[in-house]
């Protein structure tokens, strides 16, 4: 069958703004969009630019606006969506070239948080032991590919760039609800800023965006419960 | 801007309208007190104003916004110390839509009746 795909271009080298682009392409009610992307590139328009790598929901390279709503190009069929199906880049990251945003901020959110392990103690001969229940507390925001679908649907992070966004504060719910590490004397500060957890609204457009299927809502909602708590203390 | 968010990206969108909108009022309402220093013919004459049909029908306005206001603070307030009701929270949403809708049938009726002669 044949598919109305209309992009949101920018070519930096020739276009001051963005523009809509039209194509018509030939698809299976079955295919994925980046199989739509893929024959807009290979067969109509290879100057295309978009991310794409494991093509499998894995990676979080294909993370874009599809109908309206932020999700990864290889995870959507083309039977789900109604036609024509709209594309734009994520929002709130400047776009680098068509579907291709700047990330750098993001990814210096996330260190920001330290997502690594932290402990004083010494290295044990084997692993570091850990009962199902404690896995089981952190188990959702392990999930996390860093596809940045969470933090550009949120309203929060489009008003202020500063932002942590939700992305960094699930990676960093990762490792404080963690029985092995100890580093929450040192993140705890970075999400306690004006620029951390307190500027969430509860809109749960992340939970909503999210490939993984976390729960991202509940996961900030806890962070914010441990700041609570420890200020309290 | 166009984001197709869930019921939780529009009830705080309604939140923040109603927030503003309620402190609009808010600030009138300081406006049309602090007229009762041009003495009290003046005041009865602006005040008189709240009488017009128009004002009874937004007055009925400014009640909803109060109303759905507090009732979404509650609803996000549940929320985020109960962070496990976020499973629920397009049930609560519409728990909220239906106690506003109860509470609202009967106001908007006893505040319009006289201005409409129900």
């Amino acid at each position: 069958m044949l598919v109305d795909v209309r992009i949101k271009r920018f070519r930096p080298e020739q276009d001051a703004q963005p523009r809509w682009a039209a194509y018509r392409v030939e698809a299976e009610p079955t295919d994925r969009v980046l199989d739509a992307l893929n024959t807009v590139k290979w067969r109509h328009d290879g100057s295309l630019a978009f991310r794409r790598s494991c093509a499998h929901g894995i990676c979080g390279s294909d993370a874009m606006m599809i109908n309206g709503r932020n999700r990864l190009a290889c995870k959507v069929l083309i039977r789900d969506l109604r036609p024509p199906i709209v594309i734009e880049p994520m929002r709130g990251f400047p776009v680098a070239k068509d579907l291709i945003v700047d990330m750098d901020g993001f990814f210096a959110k996330y260190r920001s948080v330290k997502p690594y392990l932290i402990t004083e103690e010494p290295a044990p001969q084997a692993e570091r032991p850990q009962s199902p229940e404690q896995r089981e507390r952190f188990e959702d925001t392990t999930k996390c590919i860093l596809c940045g679908a969470c933090t550009t649907s949120c309203p929060s992070f489009w008003a202020n760039r500063e932002y942590l966004g939700p992305a960094a504060i699930v990676q960093a719910h990762r490792f404080l609800f963690d029985s092995r590490d100890h580093g929450a004397a040192e993140r705890l500060p970075v999400l306690n800023e004006r620029s951390g957890v307190w500027r969430c609204r509860t809109i749960f457009n992340c939970t909503e965006a999210c490939p993984r299927g976390i729960n991202v809502t509940k996961a900030i909602g806890e962070v914010k419960k441990l700041l609570l708590r420890q200020s309290v203390k | 801007m166009w984001y197709r968010g869930g019921v939780g990206q529009w009830s705080w969108i309604l939140h923040r309208v109603t927030g503003v909108g309620v402190l609009v009022f808010l600030c009138l309402h300081i406006l049309d007190t602090f007229l009762i220093i041009l003495g009290p013919e003046q005041y009865n004459h602006i005040i008189a104003l709240y009488r017009v049909p128009l004002f009874r029908v937004m007055e009925v306005g400014l009640f909803a916004s109060v109303l759905f206001h507090a009732l979404n603070g509650v609803r996000i307030i549940l929320i985020d110390f109960w962070v496990d009701l976020t499973r629920f929270q397009r049930r609560l949403f519409y728990a909220e839509v239906a106690c506003f809708v109860v509470v609202m049938i009967p106001v908007a009726y006893l505040m319009l009746r006289p201005v409409f002669g129900w």
